[in-house]
């Protein structure tokens, strides 16, 4: 997984297919990356993102619960629009972490 | 009920198996010819499903998960994926949205609404101590090939 860190930001590029077998260890890496580095920020991009369940739901709250912990911010970028639906579904729209279009002009 | 055609998987509940599980269903309707979305619908349902089956009823064990696909009159898909686990006590509040027994485990409560959202019906039939079954069925639009 690609990761960029720039100024307080951290973005995680994340790939593939989003499962609860795969979430394991972008989680992993999510979280000892922030405590390790201690970002004001933390951007999950999700433009190179083919396939998400409610385990991808079940991540981004966890990492959004994380960042509150430490003081910080979470936001959702890139999510394609095949995606779309299953974020809404969520309700993850509530805790405004989403930030719209393909991602691109974020990144 | 009139099968036009019909196939069963048997997998392991190990999590490297449900991309496997999703994947294997989505080849077998692709005779359907089904649009990238309604693809796209059946994997998250049945990722839902199996995933259910790993994480929830064979918790602290390795067990069987069957996966009964068949094509029915009309360009209708139904799947039933059954397990022999836990099974669940209160079906009704297991398939309200964001009721989840595992939240330590990051688990959003959110796969039967996932499932009731993509798919036209969902069923749950389940006995506490001998397993559950959930039957999905979707109807897929029928294409004009004539181009
Ligand atoms: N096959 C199953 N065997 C036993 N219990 C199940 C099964 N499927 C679902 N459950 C129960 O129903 C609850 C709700 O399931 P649902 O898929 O909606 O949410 P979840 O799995 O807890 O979270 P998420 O799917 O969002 O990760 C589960 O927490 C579990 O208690
Ligand atoms: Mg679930």
């Amino acid at each position: 997984m690609k990761t960029v860190m720039q100024g307080n930001e951290l973005t995680l590029f994340l790939s593939g297919d989003i499962d609860h077998h795969s979430a394991r260890a972008i989680r992993e890496t999510a979280d000892g990356l922030v405590q390790e580095k201690h970002p004001h920020v933390l951007k999950l991009n999700f433009a190179d993102v083919g396939f998400m369940d409610s385990s991808g739901i079940g991540l981004i709250m966890g990492r959004y619960r994380t960042m509150q912990l430490y003081g910080g911010m979470l936001r959702v970028t890139g999510v394609p629009d095949e995606l779309r639906r299953i974020m809404e579904l969520s309700g993850i729209n509530a805790l405004d972490v989403l930030e719209g279009g393909k991602g691109n002009e974020y990144s | 009920m009139n099968i036009l055609n019909e196939t069963t998987i048997t997998l392991d509940s190990r999590s490297c198996n449900e991309a496997y599980a999703r994947g294997a269903v989505a080849m077998f309707i692709s005779s359907l010819d089904p649009t990238v979305s309604e693809i796209s619908d059946i994997k998250t349902a049945v990722s839902e499903a199996v995933t259910n089956c790993v994480v929830h009823a064979y918790r602290d064990n390795v067990g069987k998960i069957r996966i009964n696909v068949r094509i029915l009159p009309e360009n209708t898909v139904y799947i039933r994926i059954t397990d022999k686990g836990c099974g669940i006590n209160d079906v009704k509040k297991a398939m309200e949205p964001l009721f989840t027994t595992a939240p330590g485990e990051e688990r959003a409560g959110l796969g039967f609404a996932v499932m009731q959202s993509f798919c036209d019906a969902v069923s749950v039939r389940s006995t506490p101590g001998k397993g559950t079954s959930v039957t999905l069925r979707k109807k897929l639009s029928l294409r004009c090939h004539n181009v």
